[in-house]
């Protein structure tokens, strides 16, 4: 089959460990080095200070770990025809090309970011930012005790509106944040930090994503959030939960449903 | 060795940047303590952003860690957040690589590269939980060590120090790691320790020499032991090529300045600006095969990731064949596509503009020039040889070659200066702005001005520094003078730094005090114009004693004995006070690489030579040799014909 070209590539990455305390921007920058090294013909924007051309999911807090870290990378058509880099989409489900790339980038990037896999993403793919619609969080807290948290957590669900004052665009503005927490539970105390406490968290990212600081000032203002894990990032359909790539390197496809698609 | 980790790790996500304090950078080494290991913290006394970059630790960090017996592990300043948070918990400083407590080396190595650093350094050894004087110190505590260019007066730093090295580090790192080895397998004492490093040459012991004092600024000292040598000469690495380090530069996770791979071309200058420390101390001359530029360009491209590298020196436009060496790089097929080289301290001629045109092919942000001086009678006494015409060329061809911003750098506050000389600056940054309009509707033209504060082991050594109130009203004068200029912008150093600098710079044992005061008052972070204050430096001087007109702003007789008269960089006394006077009577000397010896002393005190891989100085311009030095402002250039 003479598949057209991917003009993109779909990655999977975890950020896990003590990497975790550096920023977005950081892992931006780590991913552009990395992929230099890997020689990935990565493409740039045009004009006076280009730029290349990555696309991040939502971005993690710094401090927060993850699971299910996304990145498209744009490709250069010109280099990747004439380079090594010849990606057909989703030819990776066939063949052992991606797997290849997902092994050379792990030892490329910094201890605890680890690549499960990379794909050419075919155009009808829409981008991380338009398509993930929720994230499944695990918490650990601080600064209430577990009586409090439980309560807390069981006077948010039983709300219909949850106020909270938060920052847009240097702005304060006051949301209901009630709608974006879809499931919330407190999970005892932590197996580490016995004075800690655990939550798991399933919150929207659309109309506005809502961040689990923000979550714990809904909940109680003497929350301290100590540890931040994000175990999976959704997109939701009518009938389905997918992820934007699986672990085993499925893309959700086109905006009907795919049926190979995993059921949440 | 103990490990934070665990303490720490609760309280990172309440401090800003995190990532300053994890390590894990690409280079990054763990060393193992297994076996006899001397182990080195080596330490940075600013932010981690700031001393990462350092070259010079860098290179230390991988030499200790491939000697059999040395493991070396990395500290920068904490920012006050996280200081405060270690002081509140009880946490002592940490290495990056392992989060072992700073107190349990063997070595506390700092690299003092800049005056006001010298109260975080004695911040950093009291977060290392160890007494910040050297003489409370017992059995038990890591021995303090430093190097960098202010160490060539280290008086001022004295009491926190337990060694002091001059010059390259390379070989003397090595040669402590094996006294210290012997003297822990002798059993040796804390005393007998500190008299065998006194014993390596380049390494002085401040605690064993007896001192006495003159007026401020003026200090006599004695070896208190007959086997204590009475003048330390500096260290120089005789053959560059033979250290190819950093081999594995450290890339780092979060944001640093200068992130991009750097490759030392040479060391050493003799272009001999008279105000220039770093020129003095680095002689003489000595280049880096070509070839080995190259290799470690391309290697370190290749390992990185980077995409922009930068060809260290004092002036880098100087080494041989540079066009030939950054045309390889950037035509190199396997890392060239992008790769954007920088070339720092321009030399100030078209051609050298010409080769940056070239390689800036990616990014063009700025090009900055640095004639230090705005007349050329200024220009001649600092030896600063630039003519007018060159500068003009230069910027016209900058203007010309596509460039919309060009900075200029200069002194002010320098030895004999006028107001005609200040009021010269203006005048240049006004012309380069004419030129700029014959090319581009809007160009700016940045004159930033910072004030002159002399250094020991150079020519103006003994000159009285320009009071702030003198260089305040020098920089009205300019800003008056350039007020009516669109596109011309100035920005100035300020006065008060300059005299804090001052006070530290050629200061005495006495100055130990005064640093212990400031700091005690909360005076760390004194390169950071939003934690500087004058105030706390008058305070401790007042409180000690210490009249800081006497220090700083008197003009020392050159009979009168210097606090670094111990100290040798490799330069005779009779040559700077030489010097000094040709600078008064406004007699320029030319780049001893290409024309006969002055006899500074370098060379011949060392033995050594000029390594330079070509014996032809570079093409034309004023700063090439031959030069006919009568006319260097008497060569207009004509401006007004192609004026709108």
């Amino acid at each position: 089959m003479t598949a057209e070209l991917a003009d993109r590539l779909r990655i999977r990455y975890t950020k896990l460990g003590k990497i975790r305390f550096t920023s977005q921007r950081d892992v931006a920058r780590m991913w552009e080095r990395a992929l230099r090294r890997a020689k990935v013909p990565v493409a740039y924007t045009s004009g006076f200070s280009p730029r290349p051309l990555l696309g991040f999911s939502l971005a993690l807090p710094t401090g927060g770990e993850s699971d299910a870290e996304y990145l498209d990378v744009r490709l250069d058509p010109a280099e990747a025809r004439g380079g090594e880099f010849v990606v057909n989409p989703q030819a990776p489900l066939e063949g052992p090309a991606y797997l290849d790339l997902a092994q050379m980038l792990t030892p490329l990037l910094p201890q605890g970011i680890d690549v499960a896999c990379a794909v050419g993403l075919p155009h009808s793919e829409e981008s991380l930012q338009e398509a993930v619609t929720s994230c499944n969080w695990e918490l650990e807290v601080s600064g209430v005790d577990s009586d409090g948290v439980t309560e807390a957590v069981e006077r948010l669900l039983s709300s219909t509106t949850v106020l909270v004052e938060r920052d847009r665009k240097g702005r304060r503005v006051t949301d209901d944040v009630r709608p974006a927490v879809l499931a919330l539970s407190a999970t005892g105390p932590s197996p580490r930090h016995p004075t800690n406490h655990g939550l798991t968290a399933h919150l929207a990212m659309r109309p506005r994503g809502l961040r689990p600081s923000e979550l714990l000032r809904a909940l109680d203002e003497n929350l301290v959030l100590t540890r931040a894990r994000r175990t999976h990032q959704w997109i939701d359909r009518s009938d389905a939960r997918l992820e934007p790539l699986s672990v085993t390197g499925q893309l959700p496809g086109a905006c009907v449903p795919d049926h190979s698609g995993q059921l949440a | 060795m103990e490990s934070i980790w665990d303490a720490l790790e609760p309280h990172l996500l309440s401090v800003e940047k995190p990532a300053r304090y994890i390590g894990m950078e690409d280079g990054a080494t763990l060393p193992s303590y297994e076996g006899e290991v001397i182990s080195w913290l080596l330490c940075y006394p600013d932010t981690y952003e700031v001393g990462l970059p350092n070259q010079g630790l860098q290179m230390l960090y991988e030499i200790i860690n491939e000697h059999p017996n040395g493991a070396a592990e990395r500290a920068y300043a904490p920012w006050v957040d996280l200081e405060a948070v270690l002081r509140r918990e009880g946490l002592p400083l940490f290495s990056l690589e392992h989060h072992h407590r700073a107190g349990d080396f063997d070595v506390l190595g700092f690299n003092l590269a800049a005056e006001l650093t010298c109260t975080n350094l004695v911040n950093m050894i009291d977060l290392a939980q160890v007494p910040v004087r050297q003489g409370d110190r017992g059995e038990q505590h890591p021995l303090v060590i430093v190097g960098g260019h202010c160490t060539y007066n280290p008086e001022p730093i004295a009491d926190f120090v337990d060694a002091v090295v001059l010059g390259d580090g390379e070989e003397v790192v090595g040669e402590l790691t094996s006294v210290l080895l012997a003297g822990r397998r002798s059993g040796w004492s804390r005393h007998q320790v500190l008299c065998a490093m006194a014993q390596v040459p380049g390494v002085y012991v401040p605690s064993l020499y007896d001192v006495t004092f003159g007026p401020a600024g003026s200090q006599v000292s004695t070896p208190r032991f007959a086997e204590v040598p009475a003048i330390v000469e500096k260290r120089t690495v005789a053959d560059l090529g033979a250290w190819p380090y950093p081999k594995r530069q450290l890339v780092p996770l979060t944001e640093v300045v200068h992130d991009r791979l750097n490759v030392e071309v040479f060391r050493g200058c003799t272009r001999g600006c008279r105000f220039c420390q770093a020129g003095m101390i680095t002689r003489p001359v000595r280049e880096r095969p070509a070839a080995q530029v190259a290799e470690m360009v391309a290697t370190g491209l290749e390992r990185t990731g980077y995409e922009e590298v930068t060809l260290t020196s004092l002036s880098t436009a100087d080494f041989s064949d540079i066009e030939q060496t950054v045309r390889q790089i950037i035509d190199d097929p396997a890392t060239g596509r992008r790769v954007s080289v920088s070339l720092p301290s321009l030399r100030v001629d078209a051609f050298t503009v010409g080769t940056a045109a070239q390689i800036q092919r990616v990014k063009r942000t700025g090009l900055t020039f640095a004639p230090e001086g705005g007349t050329w009678r200024m220009r001649q006494v600092i030896n600063k040889l630039i003519t007018e015409e060159d500068l003009y060329a230069a910027v016209d061809a900058a203007f010309s070659q596509g460039w919309r911003r060009v900075k200029l750098y200069f002194l002010i506050g320098l030895p004999t200066e006028t107001d005609e000389d200040v009021l010269g600056i203006a005048e240049l940054g006004r012309r380069c702005v004419e030129l700029g309009r014959r090319y581009h509707h809007s160009v700016t033209v940045t004159v930033s001005v910072g004030g002159f504060v002399p250094k020991a082991q150079t020519p103006f050594q003994w000159f009285g520094q320009d009071t702030p109130e003198e260089l305040k009203r020098k920089i009205i004068l300019l800003r008056e003078a350039t007020r009516t200029t669109r596109g011309l912008s100035l920005r100035w150093h300020e006065a008060e730094a300059t005299l804090a600098e001052g006070i530290v710079s050629r200061a005495d044992r006495r100055m130990g005090k005064v640093i212990e005061r400031v700091w005690a008052a909360g005076g760390t972070f004194q390169e950071w114009s939003e934690h500087f204050s004058l105030d706390r430096w008058l305070d401790a001087c007042a409180a000690e004693g210490i009249d800081v007109d006497e220090l700083v702003h008197r003009e020392r007789p050159t009979d009168e004995p210097l606090p670094w008269d111990h100290l040798s960089a490799g330069l005779h006394r009779e040559f700077l006070a030489d010097d000094y006077a040709d600078a008064i009577s406004q007699v320029a000397v030319e780049d001893c690489r290409w024309t006969p010896c002055y006899d500074c002393g370098a060379c011949t005190g060392l033995g050594l030579e000029h390594v330079v891989a070509s014996p032809i100085p570079p093409a034309g311009g004023s700063q090439g040799t031959g030069q006919d030095r009568s006319n260097g402002g008497a060569i207009p250039v004509q401006l007004s014909a192609a004026r709108r």
